[in-house]
């Protein structure tokens, strides 16, 4: 009982700090501009190489810099350069090494040379890799056990060094991509696109066998496909003709790698200590990781000697008027820390930031969605208490889509008969996803019509856009057919009021989904009910992750659901998702719904390469019918992702593609202090409440005892 | 219309049918409904009964399982509906029809959210849209709402009541009271030991219910209960006709049919899991403590390995496995019902495998004891045969321990079935229970305005649960062993 | 009693081959190894090969418990179980499937755990005798029924709602404590006063009812009455003699779960966020890391069997008439 006396004591002692009681960040944080952000999964790996999905990029987008990136403002989606000094030269040759005019048609050529030209003086962070001993030899590059006895974190080392990025470090990265030793999700990819890289593989391979306690050094073993030219040029070369690999050049894959920390890292006793390039990255871009404890929190400091960015001059139009140019032509990065902590429930990551203690917050989960109302417009905005603290908000659609799949090759609902195309069909009317995204997105999406999601080129807007075997065009909007069309749908399948016209049994359509989580029943609940309305059985059989990969796999499904997040803005990226060479059954790929389609299969080969000109609209437009036609997706819907920010953060624009944007953004550190000091004032009664009660509680108590034992 | 026994329910039967044997072969010997009797002095223990047998009821209900046979035939032959309905959703039937568009709070006539709604003049407005069943009666909700749900409630608190009075005549009349047999005062003037301190101290007449204890026996505080619980169902049940009681979830389901089809769920896994271990407790427990050996060895073995291992990644473990099995074998159900049931029966199963170890460890313990009794050393020495010695002897000497400790079990596994879907183990996700609406419930928190109802629901529904089981539990066990000295909470 | 502990080391050995082979068959039933190779491949992108080349690099190669085609006692001993086994024993944990090496990751994650486990135990160990003793000297009045009637409803509340309540109340409407999250040295009092409060809460119904059997069977044994014949105030027989006296039970359930308490709450530390070995284990369920679980596994129950063992010797420091053999 004493204990509670404590209790407030230890609180006012942690609050004499100067800082607010319930503020998670240590005191000394104050008024610098620093910015807060959390992450709900430990990043898998760090290493460019291997790291390929979201919750990785968010880190290494910030250390690693690849030759390209995304305008930060500009919409559609550009490329512009990031280290390179210019866009990338593209050279076709055919197949015996010869230049071919740029405009050769596609048949002819048989590989396209990118040049890439570097801007000088790209620096790498302080690392250990480069640290030099005062004779100038490489100080950690031959370490005993005895060396790394104290040493648990990069920081440990004392020492640390720099060099110029050079072209040969891309080279280099290129070819750890087909490292025996690193599992890079996308060599087979490249191994179809870059000269030589399959046949170079199997040569690392050998050569680590032959000496398998050496260090591998690549710069040992030349590629074709990617050489470097002098120090600031190197030279990439691919098979035919493939326009979308500039788009590569803006991910990770492609950043420079110094083969001293390479070779830093291989040294002995290095990974006992979790010392590995796949968890400390030695990068050249904006930030570098300075703390590294993914159990709490992950630290990006600004990196010394970065250089040479600035804040774009220009945006798209009504940037200028919402403040995103103020900080034009500023010298990158501007802010000088980044914290994200990590935060895996919902529910506290949403407090902390209504507290001020993030800076802003995507509010992905479905449960956030109070705090957005849509106006009579269908226009975004926060609510009234959110307005007054200031919090504004900011909306794009994502290039991605989740989508649900009903496979090809199921006799029920797969497969190229016009049977099963009206049942898919009627299941596409009744299953209203404008409900769907207004129950558990509040209207933050669209309803798709075809794969193709806003902002890549091929999508309409408008009439021309809509799916019109589900939708009409009604007063300048698209319709929902109503469900009575859906039913004649299903009685011309066969299957009138949901009963199979040969069974007279009920038709029962089977889902697999890995929705075993939290808030996931209501979402079957919810679908359940869409199928009631065609007096169809949805019978979920929802599983762990493994277990549904294998099935798709298998193609043993019926419905599933699944969601593609574009690798690249570009329509190839989604429409081979449907690409019966993709077919997940039989050859690998990502085709779920294993569907196939000779026709479309055509015009997609044709499509692929084509530069974005009315011509590939029109196949396009081609494609989309008939995928709209055989409906082997139910085209579900394209998230629209909102950013909340609070007033003191600036320049912040939602951008799908780029992940490198943490260094355009700006704090008003004194703002912030300000505002949560107003926000976190501790509530005080409950604890003198609480206290009296007890005091009251003892001497009553005390008064009872002595009572009792004068009674005795 | 079709009957469907699914496994639980088959179990479940078997479980009514075990306690009604049990109940019978009781009553034939004065000596065993010794204790049951003094069970029945105690007032709380009996209006935490009367909660609990509303809450069987309801599950029991619930167990009734069967298939609507559609209207079409198929060559004569009758075709039914895949859905698996109880008696308990044709019941409340109303309650699972009226399902809304999404969150509407509890008693409310509009939903939670705005909407875009077009007037018949054709403006677009942003507004709360009227519920579809929700005060759907009502013309002009914001000023009758408050006087509507009065009266409805009285109306119905009413109509409870006298329902409540007419059963209580009814048992009154019928209820005659038995001359008590002489070892039962016996006992009670040995019992009233422990009473007369509790007299001294003078409890000043407050906590009239638990007072109930030493004044005029348990009859006029379940006469109380009964009232007062009669008049809150019909409140509820006539107010549920016209509103969602308490309110809507997510896709609009009334959360108070989810909170009364959670019960089964609870009780399941609360019962079965009990009627699945025991067997092995039982027989593992006695045979370890009478033939000690290498039999007793081997026992002590597996249970020391599974009880070492921490329960959650057991179970985990275990869930994962059954869920790939069921995976591989859709064929075996026919519906959605079989399989989310096949699920929880296998949690019951895992969850009996992780606490059937420490009964097995109590009942060891005991036969240890015993098998050095006098009498039993009198029986070997006679050359009775060691199988008539466990039945005839030890297995009735253990009885109490066995009994009080499925009691005391009952309430920790309905909290544990919670916590195993919060980890994300615990029963099907299309199974309606606790663990589920908590989980679902607990995102709602975060909602501005928060969506609360859902998890008060949850809350309350299942305090009352367990403390009516707790409750009861701990009467059975003053009534059995006010000596015994169980480790409870010492987990 | 040095032989005796000698031997129940010993006998520890087969139990932990026993763990180590139920944990081995649960897990492995439910996943193959490409099973695991593809959870850590990802999502996108993933070729047979890379498969075949990850589980060639974790040592998932192998045959799972039997090798048919090797030669004499490598039959057993060339088996992914045999492998990833035989190293436990010497306290080699090895590498998570992830790549990191499970042994420092525990170390690291054992001081959040214990920052909150220890005091939540000490702390309501003290409050729940308290309690118990209070109860005891007001037995059979008002304020003990009252007492036991607050237990038992304090016990029939499940324990996520405390958690979500707590959070909800201390840190979202009254703003005393952050919300979750953890931080090294002193900064770590903010974070971890709520989930010891609730802890403490959490359990201070069963534990306090179960104290409070234990002290009233002792309060009626003779000794007890001696003591009050001899004029000894109540309050003294209750401090002195009755709970020495109860001790012995008291240590039966307390002593076991000391070395349990390193494995951290799986419920708080993933609620509050807290970056204990607790969480460690949930996350390890949910990404179906077996490295990871089996460790934990192998940890649990090593400090369960010295839970036992210590139970046994703290019996002879408390009462000296007991003697192991």
């Amino acid at each position: 009982m004493k204990w509670l006396f404590c209790l407030p004591l230890l609180l006012l002692l942690s609050a004499c700090d100067g800082g607010l009681w319930n503020n998670p960040y240590p005191a000394a944080d104050k008024g610098r501009p620093i910015y807060y952000s959390a992450f709900t999964e430990r990043p898998k790996h760090l290493d460019p190489a291997q790291a390929y999905s979201e919750n990785e990029y968010i880190f290494l987008a910030q250390i690693y810099q690849p030759p390209l990136q995304y305008h930060y403002l500009k919409r559609p989606y550009t490329l512009v350069p990031q280290a390179t000094s210019a866009m990338p030269v593209v050279h076709y040759l055919d197949k015996d090494n010869r230049p071919l005019p740029d405009d050769a048609p596609a048949g002819q050529v048989a590989f396209s040379v990118y040049e890439i030209h570097l801007r000088p003086n790209l620096r790498y962070q302080p690392h250990p890799a480069f640290a030099l001993d005062a004779q100038g030899k490489p100080e950690y590059q031959a370490l005993t056990a005895k060396d790394l006895r104290n040493i648990y974190a990069l920081n440990d080392f004392k020492h640390s060094g720099t060099r110029e990025v050079s072209a040969a470090d891309y080279v280099y990265q290129i070819k750890r991509l087909a490292h025996p030793d690193i599992h890079s999700p996308i060599a087979g990819l490249m191994a179809e696109y870059i000269v030589g890289l399959k046949d170079y593989a199997a040569m690392l391979q050998k050569a680590q066998k032959a000496h398998p306690a050496a260090f591998l050094n690549l710069h040992d073993y030349p590629l074709e496909g990617a050489q470097a030219v002098d120090e600031h040029t190197y030279r990439i070369k691919v098979y035919g003709k493939y326009p979308q690999f500039v788009y590569w050049l803006a991910m990770p894959f492609f950043a420079p790698m110094p083969v001293e920390a390479d070779r830093f890292y291989a040294q002995d006793g290095m990974r006992e200590k979790n010392l590995t390039l796949d968890w400390w990255p030695a990068g050249s871009g904006p930030y570098y990781l300075s703390e590294n404890n993914p159990n709490q929190r992950m630290v990006l400091t600004k990196n010394p000697n970065f250089s040479g960015e600035f804040y774009p001059a220009e945006g798209e139009a009504g940037d200028r008027e919402a403040g995103l140019l103020v900080d034009a032509g500023k010298p990158l990065p501007l802010i000088e820390q980044v914290v994200f902590s990590l935060d895996k429930e919902t529910i506290p990551y949403w407090n902390k930031f209504l507290q001020g203690y993030y800076d802003a917050s995507g509010i992905s989960s479905d449960s956030f969605d109070q705090a957005v109302q849509v106006n009579v417009g269908g226009e975004a905005n926060v609510t009234d208490e959110m307005n007054a603290q200031g919090i504004t908000l900011s909306t794009s659609v994502a290039t991605s889509t989740m989508y649900m799949g009903f496979n090809w090759l199921d006799p029920v609902v797969g497969g190229d008969s016009e049977r099963a195309r009206k049942l898919r069909r009627a299941i596409a009317i009744a299953i209203d996803f404008e409900e769907f995204i207004s129950i558990f997105a509040n209207g933050r999406g669209i309803a798709a019509q075809s794969p193709i999601p806003p902002g890549i080129f091929g999508y309409r807007d408008g009439e021309a856009g809509i799916n019109r075997y589900v939708y009409d065009w009604v007063n300048g909007a698209p319709k929902r057919k109503t469900i009575e069309e859906a039913r004649r749908f299903l009685a011309e399948a066969g299957y009138p009021n949901g009963l199979d016209e040969k069974t007279r049994q009920p038709l029962v359509i089977y889902l697999d989904t890995t929705a075993t989580g939290v808030g996931n029943k209501s979402r079957l609940d919810w679908l359940r009910k869409q199928f009631d309305k065609l007096n169809l059985q949805l019978v979920v059989r929802s599983t762990d992750y493994n277990r549904f990969q294998d099935k798709i796999r298998k193609g043993d499904t019926q419905l599933f659901y699944f969601g593609w997040n574009a690798d690249y803005p570009d329509p190839e990226n989604f429409l081979f998702l449907l690409h019966g060479a993709q077919a997940k059954v039989g050859k690998g790929g990502e085709n779920a719904a294993n569907y196939s389609n000779p026709e479309y299969d055509r015009l997609f080969e044709q499509m692929k390469n084509m530069p974005n000109n009315t011509a590939r609209q029109k196949i396009i437009d081609d494609m989309l019918e008939i995928l709209r036609r055989d409906s082997p997706w139910l085209w579900g819907h394209h998230p629209k992702d909102y950013v909340l920010r609070h007033s003191w953060l600036y320049n912040s624009k939602p951008n799908k593609m780029a992940n490198n944007n943490l260094k355009y953004l700006r704090i008003d550190a004194a703002q912030r202090d300000e505002l949560r000091k107003q926000w976190n004032q501790p509530v005080l009664w409950p604890l003198w409440l609480g206290g009296f009660a007890l005091a009251a509680f003892i001497w009553w108590f005390w008064r009872a005892l002595r009572q009792r034992e004068e009674a005795r | 219309m079709m009957p469907v026994i699914l496994w639980t329910d088959a179990l479940i039967f078997l479980l009514i049918a075990v306690g009604l044997t049990s109940a019978w072969w009781i009553r034939q010997r004065p000596h065993l409904m010794l204790p049951w009797q003094r069970v029945a002095k105690s007032s709380v223990g009996m209006v935490s009964l009367l909660v609990l047998s509303l809450f069987v009821l309801v599950g029991l209900l619930d167990t009734l399982h069967y298939r609507v046979a559609l209207p079409e035939k198929n060559n004569g032959q009758t075709v039914y509906s895949p859905e698996v309905l109880s008696a308990f959703d044709a019941l409340a039937s109303g309650l699972r029809s009226r399902t809304e568009k999404t969150y509407s709070a509890p008693l409310a006539a509009y939903l939670y959210a705005k909407e875009s709604l077009e007037t018949p003049d054709g403006k677009v407005l942003r507004d709360y849209p009227r519920l579809k069943f929700g005060g759907a009666h009502l013309g002009d909700p914001q000023h009758e709402l408050v006087g509507d749900v009065v009266k409805w409630a009285l109306m119905g608190a009413l109509g409870g009541l006298l329902v409540g009075a007419v059963v209580i005549t009814v048992i009154l009349v019928s209820f005659r009271r038995k001359p008590e047999s002489s070892d039962v005062k016996e006992l009670r003037s040995r019992q009233g030991e422990d009473v007369v301190p509790l007299r001294r101290a003078g409890l000043r007449g407050w906590i009239p219910a638990l007072a109930g204890m030493t004044s005029a026996g348990p009859l006029r505080a379940l006469l109380i209960a009964t009232l007062i619980i009669a008049a809150l169902i019909g409140a509820v049940a006539n107010l549920s006709t016209a509103y969602h009681v308490l309110g809507t979830d997510k896709v609009g389901q009334d959360v108070l049919y989810l909170s009364l089809k959670s019960i089964r769920t609870g009780l399941v896994i609360g019962t079965v899991t009990t009627l699945v271990m025991l067997p092995f407790a039982l027989l593992f427990g006695i045979a370890a403590g009478y033939l000690r050996g290498w039999v007793d060895d081997a026992i002590q073995y597996v249970y020391t390995v599974l009880s070492s291992i921490p329960s959650v990644l057991l179970i985990a473990a275990a869930v994962l496995m059954m869920q790939v099995v069921i995976e591989m074998h859709g064929d075996w159900f026919q519906t959605s019902a079989a399989r989310a049931d096949v699920r929880l029966l296998a949690l019951c199963m895992i969850l009996g495998v992780t606490s059937w170890t420490g009964l097995c460890r109590l009942l060891r313990g005991e036969t240890l004891k015993l098998r050095e009794q006098e009498y039993i050393q009198a029986a070997q020495a006679f050359g009775v045969s060691s199988f008539r010695i466990l039945t005839r002897h030890i297995v009735p000497n253990v009885m109490h321990i066995v009994l009080i400790s499925v009691v005391m079990d009952f309430s920790a596994l309905v909290l544990a079935e919670a916590v195993l879907s919060y980890v994300g183990v615990g029963v099907d996700p299309t199974t309606i229970s606790f663990g589920t609406m908590i989980n679902a419930a607990r995102l709602e928190m975060g909602r501005d305005p928060m969506v609360w109802w859902a998890l008060a629901a949850a809350f309350s529904f299942m305090l009352v649960l367990v403390l009516a089981a707790n409750l009861f539990a701990d009467a059975v066990r003053d009534a059995f062993d006010p000596r015994l000295n169980r480790t409870e909470g010492a987990k | 009693m040095i032989a005796y502990l000698l031997r129940r080391i010993l006998y520890a050995i087969p139990i932990l081959i026993g763990v180590n082979l139920l944990t081995f068959a649960l897990f492995f039933v439910v996943n193959t190894p490409d099973d695991m190779a593809r959870m850590q491949l990802g999502i996108k992108r993933v070729t047979p090969e890379a498969i075949a080349k990850w589980k060639q690099q974790h040592g998932y190669d192998k045959p799972l418990l039997f090798d048919a085609r090797a030669e004499g006692a490598s039959k057993l001993t060339d088996t992914i179980f045999f492998e990833k086994s035989a190293s436990m024993f010497v306290f080699d944990f090895g590498y998570s499937d992830d790549g990191r090496n499970i042994a420092r990751e525990i170390q690291t994650r054992m001081m959040p755990s214990l920052a909150i486990a220890l005091p939540t135990f000490f702390v309501g160990l003290f409050i729940y005798i308290t309690f118990a003793l209070l109860m005891t000297l007001f037995r059979a009045t008002a304020l003990d029924i009252a007492g036991v009637a607050l237990c038992v409803l304090l016990m029939s509340v499940s324990g996520l709602f405390y958690i979500i309540g707590g959070q909800f109340v201390a840190s979202k409407l009254w703003h005393w404590v952050p919300i979750s999250g953890y931080a090294g040295g002193m900064d770590s009092i903010k974070f971890v006063v709520l989930p010891i409060l609730i802890g403490v809460i959490g359990s201070v119904g069963a534990s306090s009812r179960w104290y409070r059997t234990i002290f009233l069977e002792e309060i009626g044994k003779d000794y007890v009455r001696t003591a009050r014949a001899k004029g000894l105030s109540e309050l003294r027989v209750l401090f002195r003699h009755v709970l020495k006296n109860a001790m012995i039970p008291i240590l039966t359930g307390v002593v076991v779960v000391i070395p349990l308490l390193f494995m951290g709450s799986l419920l708080t530390e993933s609620f509050f966020g807290i970056p204990g070995l607790g969480s460690y284990t949930i996350d390890a369920i949910n990404a179906q890391d077996f490295g990871v679980v089996r460790a934990m596994v192998f940890l649990g129950s090593v400090l369960y069997i010295a839970g036992l063992i210590l139970t046994d010797i703290s019996y002879t420091i408390v009462d000296p008439r007991v003697r192991l053999q």
